[in-house]
């Protein structure tokens, strides 16, 4: 009966009109409020921090557009010592952009490592889009890979040979992380297996490994590619430079990829195991059929983490003076005349690392945000 | 009782099969796979091990540690203890190591504050202020380690020569051979009075923990501070005014063409532990904000439903909980932050990697070289994730 009640005196209420919130709530005015003036701290950070942006952008729209100089006639750099530092001096890039991409390749040939860093992107593009997620896919890759490598040496096909000492730039680093990861990918699967694995020999050496190479830096097994491998090798057999860094790389970010896939193993339930075991499958049966599939979906966001960090490491190839993207900058500056105008440079290479790395972790977080999706319903 | 309501099957062992010689064993195919790998495996490295001393026949190089006790002949600019080219390599090595070790305990230490601030700062409440965290964390983290130290480097160089140096606040100044500030003039006193802090800080967290057992028993909450204030401030000070107080502050000062006096920081040192400071706060930053973003809204309301004051709120309740997400995260930055310290190399800071390059390009001992390097690494790797292991099991859950 109550109920009855209170419905009837709530009716006689006269209906009151939708009134707007306050001015101050709402709108740009009510942004401001909640998110910059809150309270008088909050004010007083909002203006000093608003105060040093305005003050640094100021200082790099001067340095670097309205003082800068953009071009100098034929290695004449005096335009540019004469700035003293109050403006940048982009000449030496666009003096030495084709230097920093291209490194020392035959200038009437550049075309070739321009067409293999495409496809190098294409790939990459390829590779994300999850509707080529497919078996066929590896073969796009060893296509690809194929194209890449005839084109960078050339020799058939009308095309002349260029010996592997003459490449560099960005091509080398695109080739290093690429080939590193084509190969240093499988080697983690296996390797986190073994860890995984009953059989005490084979998860002994897969720790012994992981634990050892994750505890060295990626230096030492630089250095140990340029100066021990040749050790190695018996006299007369020579393997060169670049491959030697990149059989350190593979073996370095096939140690930190099988942790990453590892995880995915471990997370997966024990039901998943059990359930292939009683349908009597084979263990590598099992694995592909079941067990990897399903792990290495659940690490794809991780693994593209690690990616990134791998496409990073790549430039510490310069320690041993491979002629990378990073060590064709340094490269470029040490001519006398354009001493002195690193930080340029630099924030021109920083720029072609940030945006292969930018992309990389937006693409990382939009799958993470994806992949989430079907557990928040 | 609970032993005779357990079902005794259970501990009835698996019947023991004979081991048949059949491909359809699990434990022979186990037994084969294993040979099989151990032996590929063992073949590779005897291969590669005979190739070797059979090149290092032909080089003649002799193999052993032996040139450790040689005259090393190689120049280092910074040292922390002293060191002339006329010492041994074993010596420069050490003096390597601790360029290494400051560079890497400082390194944390910074990266941990700066980190730490920037977590929270992209967690803040301002706009303004989280959006521009986050840009410093995304433009960071996307950016090559070497890079940024070239970078730093590049503009550590561009500065003006001592004579036209910067001077942000009197008596410091940078310029291209680096920053240059006053520094007391290091006395006995000074070591003593370190001594006696490190000592009443060690009193203090032996009473800590004894007022906290204390507490346990009879819940009475006992007052740190005066502790903390007299074995920390009180008794150095006292030591050092029983020395005589001696406080000599040496200025640098600017003469010819270069300056005198004051602590120098190297151009290198300043360098890399920028670079390796800033990137490492990067991830630092977001180690944080997960940390802080897992405890979930309902403890911060039940704390202050409980009546304790924010300071309470953050100590007691949340840091806690938050830390349990950040240690083992964090314990790989601060590896990271040690193994990155080897990037020295590129912007000529010596440290135990450009110094052993050195001494193996010198004398042709490659394997040796390496092999200290490696096993530096390795030694201080398991150090700290020791450390940082037995620093999680402590703060871990503990539940009944």
């Amino acid at each position: 009966m109550s109920d009855l009640t209170l419905e009837t005196s709530v009716a006689k209420v006269p209906e009151a009109a939708p009134r707007s919130p306050p001015a101050s709530q709402i709108g740009l005015v009510g942004w401001l409020r909640t998110n910059l003036f809150s309270s008088w701290l909050n004010s007083a950070v909002t203006l000093l921090v608003a105060y040093l942006v305005i003050r640094w952008l100021i200082g790099f729209v001067e340095w670097g557009i309205v003082n800068a100089v953009w071009s100098v006639p034929n290695n004449q750099t005096q335009a540019c010592r004469d700035l003293k530092g109050i403006g940048a001096c982009w000449a030496v890039v666009t003096e030495k952009h084709r230097f920093i991409l291209f490194g020392t390749y035959p200038y009437e040939e550049h075309w070739r490592p321009a067409l293999c860093i495409l496809l190098f992107v294409g790939l990459y593009v390829v590779s994300a889009m999850r509707r080529f997620w497919r078996k066929e896919l590896a073969l796009v890759w060893i296509a690809v890979l194929a194209a890449i490598g005839v084109l960078m040496w050339g020799g058939v096909l009308g095309l002349s040979y260029v010996p592997q000492e003459r490449w560099g730039g960005l091509v080398i680093t695109l080739i290093l992380a690429t080939f590193g990861l084509a190969f240093a990918f499988p080697l983690a699967i296996l390797v986190a297996l073994g860890r995984r694995s009953r059989l005490p020999a084979i998860k002994a050496i897969c720790v012994l490994y992981v634990e050892l190479i994750r505890g060295v830096p990626l230096i030492s097994l630089l250095f140990m590619a340029s100066v021990m491998f040749p050790l190695f090798l018996p006299e007369g057999m020579n393997i060169d430079k670049l491959l030697r860094a990149q059989i350190a790389i593979i073996l370095f970010a096939g140690a930190y990829l099988a942790e990453v896939v590892r995880g995915g193993l471990q997370a997966l339930s024990k039901g998943q195991y059990e359930a292939a075991d009683a349908l009597g499958l084979s263990y590598w049966k099992k694995t592909g059929l079941i067990i990897l599939p399903q792990a290495l979906r659940l690490v794809i966001p991780p693994l593209v983490n690690t990616f990134i960090g791998f496409f990073k490491d790549t430039s510490l190839v310069l320690i041993i003076g491979i002629f990378d993207l990073l060590t064709a900058g340094k490269t470029a500056i040490i001519e006398p005349a354009w001493q002195g105008f690193g930080v340029e440079v630099y924030l021109t290479v920083g720029a072609i690392y940030f945006v292969f790395c930018f992309a990389m972790s937006k693409y990382s977080q939009r799958l993470e945000a994806e992949f989430n999706r079907h557990r928040r319903r | 009782m609970s032993q005779s309501t357990t079902d005794p099957r259970a501990f009835r062992a698996p019947p023991r099969r004979p081991l048949r010689l059949s491909w359809s064993d699990e434990r022979v195919r186990g037994i084969v796979w294993q040979v099989l790998v151990v032996g590929l495996l063992g073949a590779v490295v005897w291969w590669l091990w005979s190739n070797t001393v059979h090149n290092l026949e032909v080089r003649r190089i002799a193999t052993g540690f032996g040139f450790l006790r040689r005259e090393a002949g190689l120049p280092i600019a910074e040292s922390l203890i002293e060191y002339n080219p006329t010492d041994t390599y074993l010596r420069a090595l050490t003096v390597g190591l601790l360029n290494t070790l400051k560079v890497a305990v400082v390194g944390i230490v910074l990266a941990t504050l700066i980190g730490t601030l920037v977590g929270i700062a992209r967690l803040s409440r301002n706009w303004l202020l989280a959006r521009l965290a986050a840009i410093y964390v995304e433009v960071i983290r996307d950016l090559p380690l070497l890079l940024q130290l070239l970078f730093w480097y590049a503009i550590l160089q561009g500065l003006p020569g001592p004579r036209q140096a910067m001077q942000p606040v009197a008596g410091i100044f940078l310029s291209n051979r680096g920053l240059k500030m006053p520094w007391v003039e290091w006395q006995d006193a000074h070591s003593f009075a370190l001594l006696a802090f490190v000592l009443g800080a060690v009193g203090t967290w032996l009473y800590r923990r004894a007022a906290l057992q204390k507490q346990m028993q009879d819940g009475q909450p006992r007052r740190l501070w005066p502790v903390a204030l007299g074995a920390m401030v009180a008794l150095p000070l006292a030591v050092w005014a029983a020395f005589g107080a001696p406080w000599t502050i040496d200025w640098p000062e600017l003469r010819g063409f270069n300056f005198r006096g004051g602590m120098t920081i190297s151009p290198e040192y300043f360098a890399l532990l920028l670079g390796l400071t800033l990137y490492t706060a990067g991830f630092i930053a977001e180690i944080v904000r997960a940390g802080i973003l897992a405890v979930p809204q309902g403890q911060w309301e039940a704390a202050q439903a409980l009546g304790l004051h924010p300071g309470q709120v953050l100590n007691r309740i949340v840091l806690p909980q938050a830390l349990r997400v950040i240690i083992p995260p964090m314990t790989s930055q601060y590896l990271n932050i040690t193994k990155n310290s080897s990037l020295a190399v590129a912007i000529g800071y010596q440290d135990i990697v450009s110094i052993a390059n050195t001494t193996l390009n010198q004398t042709g001992q490659a394997i040796e070289g390496i092999a200290i390097i490696m096993l530096v690494y390795l030694t201080i790797s398991l150090s700290i994730s020791l450390f940082m292991n037995w620093y999680n099991a402590r703060i871990a859950l503990v539940e009944r």
